[in-house]
């Protein structure tokens, strides 16, 4: 996903006529291969858009931006859904970008190769766990621990901030946003990695040429020249993060609250469409619960255009940076 | 994949492509063909009979060879939807549909009570040991936040001879929707005022206090690792697990643990409303030694079928179902129906017809 290799030239040259022939087709069929992926985009939305409109209708502006989730009284309001899904994935990527960022450093420009492969491959491997197996070992190792242990002492170390206060569950904000970033490291430190090893090696030669010590050569050589590729890689992650459903269903608490406090329990949209679609049976239910899962889409692409536009921005000054 | 190389061998890839396509058009006639000779039923609904159901299919297939079943355990709401739709040929749901769901089905839709399962209350109160004791109203008043410690006189007054902490009540609840809450819903619906106005019932409500547990495994989860915590299960997964459970005061004024037998026992305690409409909550059940937080679980058919032989051999499966097939129902946890109640789903599955004529051949 990452190995940009340059495309080799043709082997044979297209030539005029009826080789063309051929090579029109090709064009044809590939292009439709990538028309149907909007088709597909386009239907889903369309088809997401019909079953929500009595939701639509009847809450219009509102629905994202009341607090009220009632499927018996069919009062429905998305804001601590959409407040769940960006806390939880922000609190994420706060504790997965660093860990994988300075993983992935040490791999590549400091580890000896012996060590290297296999922690690399350790950490790929995280990713191959299914979520459900996230989410058990949330509920029975990770909460327990969070209540008894870390909890407790963050209270009593920052315990004045309101971010610390409250009851300890265990499950809660903390808990989903502690799972979900262990599920996201592979994914930020994997690219990263690649991006780093993409670096070319003169790069780094002229930076220790000219008398940089190790930190300083990653300084000022490396990591700019791999700006962009580490943002995409946490733009990744957080896409990841976003859209994860069992694993933070099973230790968020789902309570569909705007609190402070990260010990509070709280939800988020993929979660209470996991947790209500399969029972609900009226109409307007169901109406509401895909008008969140196009929330959900808007959400997701609204984020990720922030951060390419955040890409496009550093990518220009980042050529200026290796120059200096 | 490199360019160069798809270039060289181009013939070779539309020719795979080309082939695939051509299979799977092939194929496609020949695998509906064999549905039709061998008559497949297909239904889908509730997960929580789901074992129960599964085991009835491998059963009377040795009864009836020619039937064949295909169960999707999608949930309720799918159940119905699709029997709406009219793409199963019947649907399963925990909870009964209101008349004015029913109102909107393209035609009259017979519920059939299958079995009875129930709601025990799990908590996790380290030194107190079992057989907490509960009132309808504490138990209320625990799901409404107004109780929120286990000391509290409306708690401590039940249980004398225990010595219950001043710890906070950790409440927790069911978060994904599910036949387990709306029984558990429907009971404290029926019992505090309170509930009914602020609350409500249903497979999915707005929980006044507490954290959200996935499944059964969930809430179970959260109580076994949260001290001070208290929790709604099924009883079957309660069973299976060994969890401590609450006795809880029933309409007669006793005590009751939940078993299969107290279960049963709502269910016949509920028999004079049942007898008129099968749909009707056996929640706090009269008889003396019914466990009060019980429900039904349906199978959802149209009366009028649109296929004779298919609509034949539902029928006969309906009919083996709240018969023989009732004595595999304890072994998997379900509480059997009380013979009564057999008496009356037996008139509805002869009203069941093909073309104005009953499908079931005379028993």
């Amino acid at each position: 996903m990452s190995s940009f290799e340059a495309l080799p030239a043709p082997a044979v040259l297209p030539r005029a006529g009826g080789a063309n022939v051929a090579d029109r087709l090709f064009r044809g069929t590939t292009l439709l291969f990538a028309l149907s992926v909007v088709v597909i985009m386009v239907l889903m939305v369309g088809a997401m858009l019909r079953t929500a409109l009595p939701a639509i209708r009847a809450f219009g502006w509102h629905f994202p931006f009341t607090s009220t989730w009632d499927p018996v009284a069919e009062r429905f309001g998305a804001l601590p859904f959409i407040y769940g899904t960006l806390v939880s994935s922000l609190l994420a990527l706060s504790i997965a970008v660093p860990l994988s960022l300075g993983g992935a450093i040490f791999l590549v420009e400091l580890a000896p190769h012996w060590l290297a492969q296999p922690i690399a491959f350790l950490i790929d491997l995280l990713a191959s766990i299914p979520s459900v197996v996230y989410g058990l070992w949330g509920i029975f190792i990770l909460a327990p621990w969070l209540r008894t242990t870390v909890q407790p002492t963050l209270a009593a170390l920052l315990g004045f901030l309101p971010l610390f206060q409250g009851p300890a569950y265990g499950v809660g904000m903390l808990a989903a946003g502690m799972i979900l970033a262990i599920m996201v490291i592979p994914f930020i430190s994997g690219v990263s990695r690649e991006v780093l090893m993409a670096v070319p090696n003169s790069q780094r030669e002229a930076a220790l040429a000219l008398g940089a010590t190790k930190w300083e050569a990653i300084r000022t050589a490396v990591l700019p020249y791999s700006r962009s590729g580490i943002i995409g890689a946490i733009i990744l992650g957080l896409g990841r993060a976003l859209g994860e459903t069992m694993a933070v269903t099973m230790v968020i608490g789902n309570r569909p609250e705007i609190a402070l406090s990260l010990f509070a329990p709280g939800y988020t949209m993929a979660s209470v469409i996991a947790n209500e679609f399969a029972e609900a049976t009226s109409d307007f239910h169901l109406a509401a619960l895909i008008e969140i899962g196009l929330l959900l889409f808007g959400v997701t692409i609204l984020v990720n255009g922030l951060a390419r536009l955040l890409v496009w921005s550093v990518a220009g000054n980042g050529a200026a940076t290796v120059r200096e | 994949m490199r360019w160069s190389y798809i270039h060289k061998h181009k013939w070779m890839v539309f020719g795979v492509l080309g082939v695939a396509a051509l299979s799977a058009l092939v194929s496609l006639p020949s695998i509906t063909g064999e549905v039709s000779a061998e008559m497949l039923i297909n239904g889908a609904g509730a997960t929580f009979p789901y074992p129960l159901y599964s085991k009835w299919f491998s059963e009377y297939a040795k009864v009836d060879p020619s039937a064949r079943f295909n169960y999707q355990s999608i949930g309720s709401g799918g159940g119905i939807r699709q029997v709406k739709a009219g793409t199963v040929d019947f649907g399963a749901s925990d909870a009964a549909l209101s008349d004015e769901d029913l109102k909107k089905m393209p035609r009259a839709l017979f519920h059939i009570p299958t079995v009875a399962g129930a709601v025990v209350i799990t908590y996790n109160l380290p030194g107190v040991g079992k057989g907490l004791k509960l009132t309808p109203d504490a138990l209320a008043e625990v799901y409404l936040g107004q109780v929120t410690r286990w000391n509290d006189a409306k708690i401590a007054s039940l249980n004398p001879n225990m010595n219950l902490p001043a710890q906070q009540i950790i409440v927790v609840h069911r978060s994904d929707g599910s036949g387990t809450t709306n029984i558990f819903a429907t009971y404290l619906n029926a019992i505090s005022n309170t509930w009914a106005t602020k609350v409500g019932k249903g497979t999915s409500v707005n929980w006044p206090v507490g954290l959200g547990g996935k499944g059964n495994e969930g809430v179970a989860g959260q109580v076994k690792q949260t001290p001070g915590a208290i929790g709604y299960v099924e009883l079957a997964y309660a069973e299976q697990n060994k969890l401590p459970y609450a006795l809880l005061k029933n309409r007669a004024g006793r005590f009751v643990e939940p078993s299969l037998e107290a279960t049963s026992a709502a269910v016949a305690g509920a028999i004079a409303e049942l007898v008129k409409d099968v749909r009707v909550p056996i929640v706090n059940s009269p008889g003396e030694h019914a466990y009060p937080i019980a429900g039904l679980t349906y199978l959802l058919v149209y009366q009028t079928q649109d296929d004779q032989k298919k609509a034949a051999s539902l029928a006969k499966f309906l009919w083996w179902a709240i018969h023989d097939g009732q004595k595999y129902a304890p072994e998997l946890l379900y509480a059997p129906l009380a013979p009564q109640l057999v008496k009356v789903i037996e008139s509805t599955i002869k009203q069941m017809t093909f073309q104005g004529k009953p499908v079931l051949a005379a028993h």
